[in-house]
């Protein structure tokens, strides 16, 4: 029972968590992971950020992700929210919620599907820095964090 | 066929997407070398490693064959999370 979401729209972690608990008796652990707009990024301060994203390959690129989490690791749930258009500082970007029986599967599913969709999922940011806007650079460390994955 | 971009792509060409003159099937190869010559200025932006490519809304190489009917984009590698 998987939920994938992209959305202008903020989010609830105490409804995420309570969906990831909700009528489960199977499960022992949940792991969460948000990402949150910084206000320094590269040296400088940074006032907010717009998020543009390709509809409909994005939905499609989360979950073949989850997909992928799945077969590698016995989830019973997961729960994937990204946010896009305008966003403030200490805002929330994204939240990745699994639930499985033993916390290895859930820490390292986590972890996992954050590793893949900042290289996989097609989205974009936009910094608003005094200097003006700018779009981000994909990082090395990004693409070079999914090699501790190779089976 | 038509070519959607997106991003820091779609600001520096100056549109969303292209209709592009290119016999079809063609590799993704064939397809930014196309692009290129329409956008001699941005060829550097336009090689492969700096622009994704999709077909079908999934990344694919540069060796993929895109053939008629087909969704293709080219983006900049991805900053989301």
């Amino acid at each position: 029972m998987h939920f994938i979401s992209v959305q202008e729209a903020d989010f609830d972690i105490a409804h995420e968590y309570a969906e990831l608990r909700k009528d489960n008796r199977s499960d022992g652990a949940v792991v969460f992971f948000t990402g949150l707009v910084r206000e320094m990024s590269q040296g400088d301060s940074v006032s907010g950020m717009s998020l543009e994203h390709y509809p409909g390959m994005t939905e499609k690129a989360l979950q073949q992700i989850v997909e992928d989490a799945c077969e590698r690791w016995p989830l019973h749930r997961v729960r994937l929210i990204h946010r896009v258009g305008t966003l403030r500082v200490s805002d929330q970007i994204v939240f990745v919620g699994v639930s499985a029986a033993h916390r290895e599967a859930a820490f390292a599913a986590c972890h996992f599907i954050m590793d893949f969709l900042k290289n996989r999922a097609p989205f974009w940011k936009k910094e608003v820095t005094p200097a003006g806007e700018r779009w981000v650079d994909a990082q090395e460390k990004d693409l070079r964090a999914l090699e501790k994955w190779q089976k | 066929m038509n070519i959607l971009f997106f991003a820091a792509l779609r600001e520096h060409l100056g549109c969303d997407q292209y209709s592009l003159d290119i016999p079809l099937p063609s590799d993704i190869r064939s397809v930014r070398a196309a692009l290129i010559r329409v956008f001699p200025r941005h060829a550097t932006l336009l090689t492969e490693g700096k622009t994704l490519a999709a077909v079908n809304q999934t990344l694919v190489q540069d060796t993929h064959v895109v053939n008629a009917g087909d969704e293709v984009a080219f983006f900049p590698p991805v900053t989301g999370g």
